[in-house]
């Protein structure tokens, strides 16, 4: 049973991949820097490189974090969806089999955040 | 000479009796289910409606009467807190921002609540749960009115009051409450009673008023306290009402146990997550604190909901799922949702900022387990960086919840170093949520909270600007867009207390009433 209701009741999600004019959301958090209060939504075109994400969006989104300019990109561990995932920064979005609304995180060993607080 | 003897007045109870009980009638022109055409998809299964036992044996008459002495002596107050300047006899002008919480995230509730008991008492085919939701219904609108009207006072001086009505459908903070609302509302009447007459009256009701008009009596706002006081006797009997919903309900039919059941859980969490908001408030928004978000949580749901739940058992209705993570939080989210509106300061109605030591030392002994270890760190760091003129503004949209809608700010029970992520894929689509509670709601009715308008993802679908506006225009500045759409003052309503025009304003004033220069 989808819900409880007088009559038929079939609805499409108001946030298909086709409202976004183009783009899809990408969601992305940051583990042990809870000084950003929770992950980001990101609008991102399919084709866009996954480094140019890295280089271009993320030192805007984190950068006002002093561990931000300290992290070793090749050393970070991502997860997707909670599960090991490995990243390519020269295939796109696409390539990499990132869909509407996939969520990643990152964990970088060693930057634990504000005096080691999570934040 | 034998005199005419005029009939005796009716007593209480006949009286009672013709003006409620007396106005129902079976139709016949229509059938019941036609007449009534809510009354049975929810499943809940009523045999007799006159088994209803009326909690209060209020006529409209009296509840005329009544409600209109207490309007009487409420205004009275109101007018001479307003034409003393009673606005400059609050403790400082950072509380000011507690009730622009109230006024935008709260009161429309009430008017919610108008409409929904109003909606109720019309399906019900009982007339006794009928003329008792018709008179919550009016206590509701009440309550809007009566709360606009004392703090209109504030909105003559202070910025943040002036458009809560606009906002309430945009602003992205209080879809929150405005969803939560929403989704009672739109339920059948049964749930909605068990949403809002049990779950919210009943089980948390104290965790919002106590809270703000103790705040208020703290904190020198007498027209908010008044409001809160003149409130209170009508609170008394929707609690009453939401107690005798529960147990005739259950009374009626052992099937609709499981029914309720799940609705209370559904609904005690939902309520718990909208509350973060009061936690916030009472753990950071009230200069003279009363108590902590904790204590209050211990006294009023863990006491007083223990032996609610203990009374209900009998009826075969257990406590709310969830309750042990719950019990983990009350240590963290006043803190976490603290620094979720000091991180999006620029998009809020009202301002924020960093406790003074005082402050912090308050929240180390409030929060012993926690605040020192997780959350002062933070809190220090923001402080020397605004100091340097680095105030933190974060200007990337997060990701919410699609249940609550609350940004994704929630750690896992057991772990406050680690966000809390839960997704589901429903129909092609993924779906995230900030805890069990959240994910489990939305796989009992998905098809319900796929339509949820979720502001962030409202924004970047485009609809979050004014008619007319390009947002592929060179230079075009989404930030701007969104606030001019929301009706939001860059620079008055918006960003740090520290600076900001009701700083300033309230200190010359004061200055104005208190001293001679």
């Amino acid at each position: 049973m989808g819900v409880a209701a007088i009559k038929e009741y079939a609805f499409e999600s108001a946030d298909r991949l086709e409202n976004f004019h183009g783009n899809q959301l990408l969601y992305i958090g940051w583990d042990k820097h809870l000084l950003f209060c929770a992950p980001f939504c990101l609008p991102m075109p399919p084709a866009m490189r996954f480094g140019d994400i890295i280089d271009k969006v993320l030192p805007g989104v984190f950068g006002y974090h002093p561990d931000f300019a300290k992290i070793d990109w090749s050393k970070v561990m991502w997860l997707k969806s909670g599960q090991p995932w490995q990243a390519d920064f020269n295939k796109t979005l696409a390539e990499l089999g990132l869909k509407h609304k996939d969520v990643l995180r990152f964990q970088t060993p060693g930057l634990d955040g504000i005096k080691g607080s999570a934040s | 000479m034998d005199m005419k003897v005029s009939k005796k007045k009716l007593g209480l109870k006949e009286k009672y009796q013709h003006m409620t009980r007396g106005l129902g009638w079976e139709t016949t022109y229509q059938s019941m289910d036609e007449v009534f055409p809510y009354a049975k998809y929810e499943g809940i299964k009523i045999h007799d409606w006159d088994k209803w036992e009326d909690p209060f044996r209020l006529t409209m008459d009296a509840y005329w009467k009544y409600q209109a002495e207490k309007e009487r002596k409420l205004y009275a107050i109101i007018d001479a807190y307003a034409q003393n300047n009673g606005h400059l006899s609050v403790t400082d002008a950072r509380y000011i921002n507690a009730i622009k919480l109230f006024l935008n995230g709260i009161s429309p509730l009430e008017y919610m609540a108008h409409r929904g008991f109003a909606h109720a008492g019309r399906q019900f085919p009982g007339v006794g749960p009928r003329v008792a939701c018709l008179m919550q219904s009016l206590d509701e609108i009440r309550h809007a009115q009566t709360q606009i009207h004392s703090l209109s006072n504030y909105n003559k001086y202070y910025n943040g009051f002036h458009e809560y009505r606009h906002m309430l459908e945009r602003v992205w903070y209080l879809s929150v409450p405005r969803s939560f609302f929403d989704d009672a509302y739109t339920a059948g009447p049964f749930e909605f009673m068990v949403a809002i007459g049990f779950s919210f009256e009943y089980v948390l009701t104290n965790l919002l008023f106590v809270p703000f008009v103790s705040g208020a009596a703290y904190n020198g706002d007498m027209g908010t306290m008044t409001f809160g006081f003149s409130a209170q006797s009508d609170e008394a009997r929707h609690m009453t009402l939401g107690l005798e919903v529960i147990k005739f309900i259950l009374e009626q039919d052992p099937d609709n146990l499981p029914i309720v059941q799940q609705w209370i859980d559904k609904w005690t969490w939902r309520g718990y997550r909208v509350l973060t908001l009061v936690g916030m408030m009472m753990d950071y928004m009230l200069p003279k604190r009363i108590m902590s978000w904790k204590e209050a949580w211990e006294v009023y749901f863990e006491e007083n909901g223990g032996a609610l739940f203990k009374d209900l058992a009998r009826y075969g209705i257990r406590p709310p799922k969830w309750l042990d993570q719950i019990e983990q939080d009350k240590d963290h989210i006043s803190h976490q949702a603290w620094a979720t509106f000091y991180n999006y300061a620029a998009a809020c109605n009202f301002h924020t900022w960093i406790p003074t030591d005082d402050e912090l030392d308050w929240l180390s002994q409030k929060y012993p387990n926690s605040f020192d270890k997780y959350y002062r760190p933070r809190l220090e760091h923001w402080r020397e960086e605004a100091k340097k003129g680095n105030r933190f503004y974060n200007k990337t949209l997060p990701m919410l919840c699609q249940t609550c809608q609350i940004p994704m700010i929630f750690t896992e029970p057991g772990d406050p170093t680690q966000i809390c992520y839960r997704e589901v894929d429903y129909k092609d689509n993924k779906y995230h949520f900030c805890s069990d509670g959240c994910k489990e709601i939305f796989e009992h009715e998905p098809e319900k909270y796929i339509q949820a308008w979720l502001p962030v993802h409202q924004i970047y679908q485009g609809n979050c600007f004014n008619e007319g506006v390009d947002p592929t225009a060179e230079g075009f500045d989404p930030l701007a867009a969104v606030l001019d759409y929301y009706h939001l003052n860059f620079g008055r309503d918006n960003l740090d207390f520290d600076g900001s025009e009701d700083q300033k304003n309230f200190e010359a004033w004061r200055g104005m009433a208190t001293k001679n220069t």
